[in-house]
């Protein structure tokens, strides 16, 4: 079979596993969303107001936490697999919690490697909002916390860009959720552990089919936080 | 004017940033219901003043009084919302112009704000660019809309910043001819800050002249264009540079 077909095969594959229900498929296409959701999530709900306090405010040791969070931009996600790993390993310091090879520790690696690019992306769109902005509000009557809040719907075109970059780092992860997740069949098998399996395997139109299945879920969550960006400020 | 009681009493204000003074004022009123033009060089401290007398910065040193009360460091949202400051470089926010007018009336929980701020734009004659995005405005049009938002809130004192300074002639006699109204129908008192000699003359019922962070001259308008105290503002009335 030539490489054309095998891609034509595999889509034909998506389509009928798709449409067929597999549960297996399904499972693994269910925990792949919630695995990275849930990261996605918690690093929103940290990284946003994190990046919008180190745009907002000065404090003492501010620059070593830019810096840190700099290179946590560019964390591999292998190292934070490892990390991740040793930590939880049964004789890491959280390993009683036994989280090792379950969608927690997933969970975990993955926040660790979307959460400084959610702050990172915030911080850098809300201090690109005019340096001004925040006295004009004032000066209309504006609250501190309504002046804030108004910066950062300002900033928000880029806060979405932040969520998009911290999504597209985790949903197409592989190296720490094999790490930590252990790619176990019922448990801890995402879409990215399962095409690298299938590939091995050679079962080249199942890592096609599972492939696009990814690449279409990425693709409608990005079209589903960028179409918050047409919203207007005060809806 | 000076009948009127007082708005603002300055009494040895100093601003300082860093190791710079921009600001050292011994003694200023304003008074309720007046037009009272600042003007003076680049650099004299004027812009400083209306962030001062908008209490959206606190003075490093001296006291402000506004209605007779002292005002210190943190001031109350509920004065603060008495004053209101149309700038020279108004930033406005994204969304509509009708949204951008409502936004001090939603802030303080009006209702109907956006019918209050139709009402406004009809008066700046902006009313067929309501539903306009208001980051695609001209330079003359932002600003006429920074008016509306400002005048919208209805503040006991409007303060200007220059707000004719790069508009053509005629967007700038159109705000002139605003601001000259709300003084007279609604008795808002106006501190005006302008370059425009002539612009002064026009509006203001009492001018001060700032050099340097001080105020060198205050007097009744056509005092200060006819008979100045201080050589300086003969000077400066004369077109001539001063420091």
């Amino acid at each position: 079979m030539t490489a054309v077909q095998v891609i034509w095969e595999g889509f034909g594959q998506a389509l009928r596993l798709l449409g067929s229900g597999d549960p297996q498929v399904w499972r693994v296409v269910w925990l792949t969303l919630r695995v990275s959701g849930t990261a996605l999530l918690i690093s929103a709900l940290l990284g946003v107001p994190l990046g919008s306090l180190l745009a907002l405010k000065r404090f003492c040791g501010q620059r070593p936490v830019v810096a840190l969070l700099y290179t946590g931009m560019g964390l591999p996600p292998v190292v934070v697999g490892l990390g991740v790993y040793l930590l939880l390993s049964r004789n890491g310091p959280l390993g009683s919690w036994g989280w090792l090879f379950t969608p927690r520790a997933m969970i975990l690696a993955q926040v660790i490697i979307s959460l400084p690019l959610v702050a990172g992306f915030t911080m850098s769109s809300v201090m690109g909002v005019d340096a001004n902005l925040r006295q004009q509000l004032r000066a209309l009557g504006a609250s501190d916390r309504q002046a804030t809040w108004t910066i950062l719907r300002e900033a928000r075109s880029g806060v979405i860009v932040s969520l998009v970059a911290g999504l597209g780092s985790i949903i197409s992860e592989v190296g720490a959720v094999m790490l930590v997740g252990g790619n176990i069949e019922g448990s801890t098998r995402v879409l990215t552990t399962a095409i690298v399996l299938e590939t091995r395997k050679g079962n080249f139109e199942l890592a096609i089919a599972l492939s696009l299945i990814l690449l279409a879920l990425t693709l409608a969550a990005n079209a589903a936080m960028l179409s918050l960006q047409g919203r207007r400020a005060w809806e | 004017m000076g009948v009127n009681p007082l708005a603002y009493t300055l009494q040895q204000v100093r601003k300082v940033y860093g190791q710079r003074q921009v600001l050292a004022i011994e003694e200023l009123h304003i008074h309720h219901g007046e037009i009272f033009c600042l003007v003076g060089p680049n650099g004299a401290g004027k812009s400083t003043l209306l962030r001062l007398l908008n209490f959206i910065e606190p003075p490093t040193s001296g006291q402000i009084f506004f209605d007779g009360q002292p005002v210190n460091g943190h001031t109350p949202l509920s004065l603060r919302r008495r004053v209101t400051t149309v700038f020279q470089r108004p930033i406005l926010l994204s969304g509509t112009v009708e949204q951008n007018v409502a936004y001090g009336l939603r802030l303080r929980g009006v209702p109907d704000a956006l019918a209050k701020a139709h009402a406004v734009l009809e008066r700046v004659g902006l009313a067929e660019l309501a539903r306009v995005a208001a980051k695609t405005l001209s330079g003359g049009e932002a600003q006429r809309v920074a008016l509306a938002r400002a005048i919208v809130l209805e503040p006991e004192v409007l303060l200007l910043d220059e707000p004719t300074a790069n508009l053509d002639p005629y967007n700038g006699a159109l705000i002139e001819q605003i601001i000259a109204e709300l003084n007279r129908e609604r008795g808002t008192t106006l501190v005006l800050v302008t370059h425009n000699i002539f612009q002064a003359k026009r509006l203001a019922h009492r001018v001060a002249l700032l050099l340097g962070g001080e105020c060198v001259e205050v007097a009744p308008a056509e005092r200060f264009f006819s008979a100045p105290n201080d050589p300086r503002a003969a000077a400066f009335v004369r077109g001539e540079m001063v420091f």
